[in-house]
């Protein structure tokens, strides 16, 4: 009784004199009956539509009927000529316009409002009618009032005109094409709004055009703009030319946005600064200036102004540490600064300038507030955090520590992953704290709710447990799991036990019994894994034990899941074949992610299953039915530019390599919009001895703009010696005139031409896949000295270790293993481990010593079952 | 490295809000369809932005991949949300120009009850500060212009001299009084 009381006082409090309080959809529509009186009420009708209006907002949905309904009603209230109702009508209109039918219907009114001399009238009733138009109406009907619309001397109109045309290049860019001249014009006048839409608008349309873009930057650059917006657009757009013409800091264009940086208004000024942050060419020395603007607004008064600041000085401390120290002080400031953003992103600044000695204090600053900030800004503190243990390896017990803590606090799993990544990190980068980590991530999956990351966190102790100094305490944390958690979780777990059998002698009989009860355990999947583990380790020998436990398997997942499937289809006597699935790549996200980690990103990453490159070819391959016979392809080469990027028609090829084929892929894109090329197929010559053509699938039809794909099938040689070699290459084709707006054919006739490419080469890279070896020794071993080739290479163009190492690693295309594609620093003599599977299923593995003397020195051995393949890849060095 | 070299476009605004003081909805726009797509996810964001928000005056926040500057009066809170890329005084002079020009609507007094009874010129105001994502009018004095106050919505030459220079003095005090 109480409660009610008090809600019904509630409802008079905040409903008092509210009519929009509980709103019906139903009533409010049949409210809308009233527009059809005569003469109309317009202070009521204005009521009923804000009503509508009101709900629109609130989330209410209309059916097209009711929407039609409600629109035709509206149309009734062009009667009255108060100002507010047919405003609001104009709302309305552009609210209704993606639902309701027959909109056309109130074009004449909304084009005689439009033109006519209420000027409160004619901006409102412009935008509202390019809502309601499409492409045909707007040629025939309304061109000519938009135009004189854009010239308006009225800045409302003018407005209007120019940002419902940059709406409308959406339908209709071909039309708003036309009106360059008065965008033209428009941009000269003195109002700022308008001067800034009509420089979008011009920009807009002829960005695709470099060199118009390039002299309308070069004649507003010299005239000076009075609007900041249109400044701000006008410096975005310089950038861009400096980006892509890659011209120097030297240059005129650069030379205006650094005078930006002296304009009057902050916002302007701002830009500028940001701008030149953000361009990849710029140094110390540009960088200045721009950092000393944003100094000064360190100590403004204004927060937005602050964050702004802080945030881009945080961007600058990334790439240019140094030029940051200056402002080190304005940033201690800034430290306790009430909003929390501010703040943090002041303190990771510090961080990544700052000394170490200053790293002991702004931690504990940090760990006073970190509570109270959202999660984006805990993850920028966490990747502060890593840039820092990269920085400091001696500081790590400190860090550790903070990370640890920050592991126990609330969060969402975002946030948790980004500080056990942190903690991977430094537990791969610092052997000294690889046991602290591991003990603070065995603290962590005591008592973590997310089970991604528990998998994760399980696997690593999984394979780096085994090899620190005292395993046997990290069985205790594992087996806990098998008891407490849920099903992915415990097999996660027994997986890491696996491991732990596998490695540790002296461990094999505890794990033995735990994995006996695993067997008990109620889910299928926990089950096999313990029985299958239970076998291998039951054996007791270590090249299964190595082969079936310690390295995974890196079969592509997609392609397996579909081969299975076709094999399932067709029952056949012969048992699966799992080597007829090509190995997956190993994903170079990995390495992206933790380069675009650094960056502050805090867009929601959306959990999309990724398929390798690749897995999306195979998948586009497998539907030409002509390819889908050879199978799945082995390994598929990056795409290579076969073309300038400015000619006529772009070429860019993809090779697929199969066990005995080899499929060019050739994407081509027609750039001319004259011209429609039919039969388009590239013919190779000369070709490489014992190459033969099988077949050529050539594209039907490539109009402009569209990229289609033509294919050369090829069969390998059957000496390995010689599968390697250049092809020259000739793309032929018929072309037929076309007109550009409409893209069909003028007439019949077509002639053929020709267009040389350039050549292509296949290496020993292109039919070699990567996959990593867990354990490279024991691989090593397991081949066996009946295969190996031994030779010694003097590369004397190579100037230090580092380069050579990435040279190589290019060059044959194969995965570097235990982390030796990293030289320390100051060693003069490196020894880089490669596995890789050549194809038809031959694993290769690569040990090349290197020292360094005179350019480097590089002893080669390579294993392999196949001696043949041995033998090209020593040779393919040579 | 995604798109920190922005794309020049006029497309610059993500969303507009008002909300009350329990975070609900009195006014929302979006303009991008990538952005918040559904009416849900749109009112979770903004119950999200209002627990972030309501207490701190801190003027500016990141959240889900947004930056929003915001304002508060009373039970009234002012929200303009952009891209995290996006220049945040930018922003913050659209904000400014949302809130000024509704307390000059509503005559200094911003607050919930009021601008319900003038929800149909504050509906307007926002549509002429922002169509569509293009920040189509960024000076409060030219937006409460074309919004055409109700009370003295005769036209400037049709007023008495009287209310003229009442007017001028109320907007002398104002400014003074800033």
């Amino acid at each position: 009784m109480i409660g009610f009381k008090r809600d019904s006082k509630k409802d008079e409090e905040d409903g008092g004199g509210n009519p929009f309080q509980n709103l019906e959809k139903t009533t409010v529509l049949q409210e809308a009956r009233t527009f059809n009186e005569t003469p109309v009420n317009p202070r009521k009708c204005t009521q009923i539509l804000t009503k509508i209006l009101y709900i629109l907002n609130q989330g209410e949905i209309l059916g097209t009927v009711e929407a039609t309904d409600t629109f035709f009603a509206m149309t009734k209230l062009f009667q009255s000529h108060d100002v507010i109702l047919r405003r609001m009508v104009y709302l309305g209109i552009k609210e209704l316009a993606p639902i309701a039918k027959d909109l056309f219907i109130v074009t004449s009114s909304l084009t005689t409002d439009m033109t006519g001399r209420e000027n409160l009238y004619r901006a409102a009733a412009i935008r509202a009618l390019c809502s309601i138009t499409d492409g045909n109406t707007l040629q025939q009907s309304i061109e000519r009032y938009m135009k004189q619309a854009i010239v308006d001397r009225n800045a409302a109109v003018s407005s209007a005109a120019l940002v419902s045309s940059l709406h409308m290049t959406r339908f209709a860019g071909e039309v708003v094409k036309r009106w360059v001249n008065e965008a033209q014009e428009a941009i000269n006048t003195d109002s700022i709004m308008v001067q800034y839409h009509a420089l979008g608008v011009l920009y807009h349309i002829r960005k695709t055009d470099r060199l118009a873009v390039t002299k309308l930057v070069a004649k507003l650059t010299k005239s000076t703009m009075k609007s900041p917006y249109a400044l701000c657009m006008l410096i975005r757009i310089t950038c861009r030319l400096i980006e892509e013409d890659d011209v120097g800091t030297n240059s005129k264009l650069f030379e205006f946005v650094q005078s930006c940086l002296r304009h009057k208004s902050e916002m302007v000024i701002y830009e500028a600064a940001h701008a030149i942050v953000n361009m990849k060419k710029t140094g110390a020395r540009e960088l200045a200036p721009a950092v000393s603007v944003l100094q000064l607004f360190c100590s403004s008064s204004k927060p937005t102004l602050r964050f702004a600041a802080v945030r881009t000085l945080n961007k600058v401390a990334m790439t240019h540490p140094a030029a940051v120290t200056a402002c080190n002080l304005d940033l201690e400031s800034l430290i306790t600064d009430a909003n929390r953003s501010v703040a943090t992103l002041a303190i990771t600044t510090l961080l990544k300038t700052g000394a170490e000695s200053s790293v002991d204090r702004l931690m504990k600053q940090i760990s006073s507030f970190v509570s109270e900030i959202s999660d984006e800004f805990k993850i920028v503190v966490v990747k502060a955090i890593r840039a820092l243990c990269l920085k400091f390896p001696r500081k790590h017990s400190v860090l550790m520590n903070f990370l640890s803590a920050m592991l126990r606090d609330e969060g969402g799993l975002e946030y948790k992953a980004s500080i056990a990544d942190t903690i991977i990190t430094i537990i791969e980068e610092n052997p000294e704290a690889k046991e602290t980590g591991l003990a603070h991530l065995c603290e962590f999956i005591e008592d973590c709710e997310h089970t991604s990351l528990a998998v994760r966190i399980l696997h690593l102790l999984g394979k780096e447990g085994p090899r620190t100094k005292q395993p046997s305490r990290y069985i205790r944390f594992i087996y806990n799991r098998v008891i407490l958690e849920n099903a992915p979780v415990r097999a996660a777990a027994v997986s890491a036990l696996a491991q732990f059998g596998a490695l540790c002698a002296d461990l094999l009989p505890n794990v033995k019994v735990l994995l006996a009860r695993c067997q008990m355990d109620t889910d299928d999947e926990v089950r096999d894994r313990a029985t299958y583990y239970s076998v291998i380790l039951n054996c007791n020998d270590a090249v299964l034990n190595n082969r079936f436990i310690v390295e995974n398997t890196h079969l592509s997942l997609p392609t397996l899941e579909k081969s299975l499937h076709q094999y399932t289809m067709q029952p056949s006597e012969t048992p699966f074949d799992a080597r007829t699935v090509p190995v997956a790549a190993i994903s170079p996200s990995e390495e992206a992610r933790l380069a675009a980690a650094e960056e502050i990103s805090t867009k929601p990453k959306t959990a999309i299953a990724t398929m390798t490159r690749e897995e999306t070819y195979a998948e586009k391959l497998r539907n030409i039915p002509q390819l889908a016979a050879l199978g799945s392809p082995f390994h598929s080469s990056p795409a290579v530019d076969l073309t300038e990027s400015e000619t006529e028609y772009l070429v860019k090829c993809v090779k697929h390599v199969y066990e005995r084929h080899l499929v060019f892929q050739f994407i081509c894109t027609n750039t001319l919009n004259d011209q429609l090329l039919e039969n388009v197929h590239v013919h190779l010559d000369p070709l490489p001895e014992g190459f033969v053509v099988a077949a050529n699938i050539p594209c039907q039809r490539l109009p402009y703009g569209e990229a289609q794909s033509c294919f050369t099938v090829l069969t390998f040689p059957d000496v390995l010696a010689i599968s390697v070699g250049s092809f020259g290459a000739v793309m032929k084709f018929s072309t037929k005139d076309c007109d550009p707006a409409t893209g069909l054919p003028d007439s019949d006739d077509s002639y053929d031409d020709e267009y040389m490419l350039e050549d292509l080469d296949v290496s020993v890279a292109d039919q070699m896949q990567k996959v990593a070896k867990a354990n490279f020794a024991a691989s090593w071993d397991e081949a066996g000295d009946e295969n190996e080739l031994e030779d010694v290479f003097a590369l004397t163009s190579m100037q230090t270790l580092d380069e050579a190492v990435k040279n190589i690693i290019q060059f044959l295309g194969m995965q570097p293993c235990e982390r030796s594609d990293r030289v320390q620093e100051g060693k003069s003599s490196h020894t880089l481990l490669l596995s890789g599977v050549f194809r038809g299923n031959h694993d290769v593995l690569v040990r090349a010593k290197l020292a360094l003397s005179e350019g480097v020195t590089m002893q080669l051995a390579v294993r392999c079952s196949d001696p043949e393949v041995s033998e090209l890849v020593t040779n393919s060095v040579g | 490295m995604e798109e920190v070299m922005l794309e020049p476009t006029l497309y610059t605004i993500k969303g507009m809000a008002i909300l009350d003081n329990d975070g609900n909805r009195i006014l929302a726009k979006y303009y991008d369809k990538n952005v918040f797509p559904t009416v849900t996810e749109q009112k979770a964001f903004e119950k999200n932005l209002f627990n972030k928000t309501h207490r701190a005056d801190a003027e500016i926040i990141m959240l889900d991949g947004l930056t929003c500057v915001y304002r508060s009066n009373v039970d009234l809170f002012f929200y303009v949300m952009g891209s995290s890329f996006e220049n945040e005084l930018i922003l913050m002079s659209v904000l400014n120009c949302l809130y000024d020009s509704i307390s000059q609507i509503l005559r200094k007094n911003v607050e919930k009850r009021v601008i319900m009874e003038n929800l149909d010129i504050v509906m307007l105001a926002m549509d002429e500060i922002c169509d569509g994502g293009i920040i189509l009018e960024a000076d409060s004095g030219n937006v409460v212009q074309r919004v055409a106050l109700r009370a003295d919505d005769i036209p400037l030459g049709e007023q008495t001299v009287a209310q003229v220079l009442q007017t001028a003095k109320e907007q002398l005090k104002w400014s003074l009084l800033k």
